[in-house]
């Protein structure tokens, strides 16, 4: 079988009384391609966070390929091979989408250490970053401003920057929140494109896209993991169309 | 649309010098030449320049705000001045041990309080400063308390140039460090460490996101700043051979920093510009109302703020490049 690339055990986080993490239990095969969903405030966001080690959980522990991290920084897990995205863009806003990528590429390679060399000289760092507009189809913009770029084409950045990361392990929150519905194929074309070694994580609350996307699908309700199961599976269970799906889908 | 093979030419490029970086140099010289009788001034301005210069490298490019930049001005003040009254004259070895002394209070102190943001971290940078000037009150014996430090003689600079009464060594001093800090500081800005600085400013959760060491990297710009602000303490007690409490004061620290918000933060070049106005408009408002040249002051930087918030170089640049459209 497939080492484990991510594995979380019992892993809990409360806001205060709000219990937003419920001993979750977790795993993502090498490669995997599978969707975290569930209804707003689920605690899905929450839980890429206490993954990343953007937030400490309050119990329970996080496994990067079979090594527990809960103890270690952000940064050094990032090392370890994983990145996320966010629901929300966080961009360098003022910085050119070049000069974006080139963050991620130049502190996975410790270019970003160098203090006197200018960065226009690391000729490696900048080629990379343009290998990756190119492969996104953002080469046009890649001298342009974030905050003049639309929405949908940041969203873009957003996969770029993590890819500049040469993940293992993907975490992508909602890439398509914000995008309008006619631009967003745009985006899973290029997420359905990546390469099939990264174990993928996708929060996504269009399920015509979770059902395409995903082999495996674990539904979260407060804080809670309902059930986890192939989407034919989730399609059919009755406790996930109750909670969740309702009766919206199509796939049932 | 541009051509596959320019892509990125901007930044490949952005380290290379123009022309109109020698404006600042070429102008600090021909002042040495025209007005022989400023150079004290001129050697205070210069002086100015190099704290407001250190002062960009952390509020300009790595955001962070200090209301106590003073402090690091004041240790390297007294240090280049202690040794000098102790009977070390030697002005080069002073100003290495003022830059090594501040970088280090730099380094711990930053260590301690860059955790912390916004006015958390602006309140605990005015603390640092206020708590070393009470030390620096108190230890009277060394630093001479309120009566400042006196006994301050400076050797000729390499055994051979003699601090003058004219202040034209002094002048020319001051200038040749002050061009050697900023190379060391344009070439940081360039800089891959420097790009991720910016980062910092503009996202700091992105920041985290890619795997930077977040805090080890403001940690180290604020003990670099640090070291050059004590650069240019050491430089003001080795030119005026005298050393007041005033270099700690959170009057100097206000002063460093409306100077950079006047000439424009994140650039470098606003320090050259920010610093002589700041003291010509300083000078000319004390002479026409002795009491109320603060409000002047004041009523300056509101204008500045609200309409040139990048201060008077994002100003000149933005004429600049109109003049470039219209003259297409
Ligand atoms: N820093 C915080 N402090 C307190 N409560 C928080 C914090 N962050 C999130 N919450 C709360 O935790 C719960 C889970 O939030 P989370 O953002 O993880 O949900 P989500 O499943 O991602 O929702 P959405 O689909 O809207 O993105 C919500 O009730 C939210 O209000
Ligand atoms: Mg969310």
């Amino acid at each position: 079988m497939t080492a484990l690339a991510l594995e979380t055990r019992a892993l809990s986080k409360n806001f205060g009384a709000l219990p937003v993490a419920q001993a979750i239990d977790f795993r993502l095969a090498s490669g995997a391609r599978h969707a975290l969903i569930g209804p707003n405030g689920a605690g899905k966001t929450t839980f890429i966070n206490l993954i990343t080690g953007a937030l400490k959980p309050s119990s329970g522990s996080v496994h990067l390929a079979g090594a527990d991290v809960t103890a270690l920084s952000q940064a050094a897990r990032v090392k370890r091979g994983i990145a996320r995205t966010f629901q929300i863009n966080q961009l360098y806003r003022g910085l050119s989408v070049l000069e974006n990528v080139c963050m991620a590429i130049a502190e996975r390679t410790g270019a970003a250490r160098a203090m006197f060399r200018p960065i226009g000289r690391r000729g490696e760092v900048i080629d990379e970053a343009l290998a990756i507009l190119e492969l996104l189809s953002l080469g046009d913009d890649a001298d342009r401003l974030i905050r003049e770029l639309p929405y949908g084409r940041q969203r873009l950045v957003e996969i770029a920057i993590a890819l500049g990361l040469k993940p293992r392990v993907l975490l992508l929150d909602e890439p398509a929140a914000g995008v309008p519905t006619a631009e967003s194929h745009v985006l899973l074309d290029v997420i359905e494109s990546l390469p099939a070694e990264i174990a993928m994580l996708i929060i996504e609350h269009d399920m015509d896209v979770v059902f395409r996307f995903a082999r495996e699908i674990t539904v979260l309700v407060a804080g809670e993991v309902l059930v986890v199961g192939t989407p034919s599976e989730i399609a059919a269970n009755e406790r996930v169309r109750e909670v969740y799906l309702g009766k919206k889908t199509r796939h049932g | 649309m541009i051509g596959i093979a320019e892509r990125g030419a901007f930044l490949r490029h952005r380290h290379r010098l123009s022309w109109a970086e020698s404006v600042p140099w070429i102008a600090a010289v021909a002042a040495f030449f025209l007005f022989p009788s400023y150079e004290t001034l001129g050697a205070q301005v210069l002086i100015m320049v190099l704290f407001a210069l250190s002062l960009d490298l952390i509020l300009g490019y790595a955001g962070i705000i200090s209301l106590g930049h003073a402090a690091f001005f004041g240790i390297g003040a007294y240090t280049a001045g202690i040794l000098s009254a102790q009977g070390w004259g030697e002005p080069i070895s002073g100003l290495v041990l003022a830059a090594i002394v501040a970088g280090i209070a730099g380094f711990i102190s930053g260590w301690a309080i860059l955790r912390t943001t916004g006015l958390t971290l602006l309140m605990l940078t005015l603390c640092f400063a206020e708590l070393l000037r009470e030390i620096a009150n108190e230890q009277e014996h060394y630093t001479g308390g309120d009566d400042g430090l006196r006994g301050i003689r400076m050797d000729p600079i390499f055994g051979v140039f003699e601090f003058d009464l004219f202040g034209e060594t002094a002048y020319l001093y001051c200038l040749a460090v002050l061009f050697i800090m900023f190379v060391v500081a344009r070439a940081i800005v360039h800089s891959p460490f420097g790009q991720s600085l910016t980062g910092i400013r503009e996202n700091i959760r992105r920041m985290h996101a890619v795997g930077a060491p977040v805090h080890l990297k403001l940690v180290t710009i604020y003990a670099i700043s640090a070291a050059m602000a004590g650069v240019a303490g050491a430089l003001l007690a080795q030119t005026t051979e005298y050393v007041g409490l005033t270099v700690l004061s959170f009057i100097r620290s206000g002063d460093v920093l409306i100077v950079i918000i006047l000439g424009g933060f994140g650039r470098l070049y606003g320090a050259f510009i920010g610093a002589p106005l700041y003291m010509v408009l300083q000078d000319q408002l004390a002479k026409q109302s002795p009491e109320y040249w603060l409000f002047g002051i004041g009523l300056v930087l509101v204008v500045v703020v609200m309409f040139a918030p990048r201060g008077v170089l994002g100003l000149l640049e933005d004429l600049g490049a109109r003049f470039r459209r219209d003259s297409r």
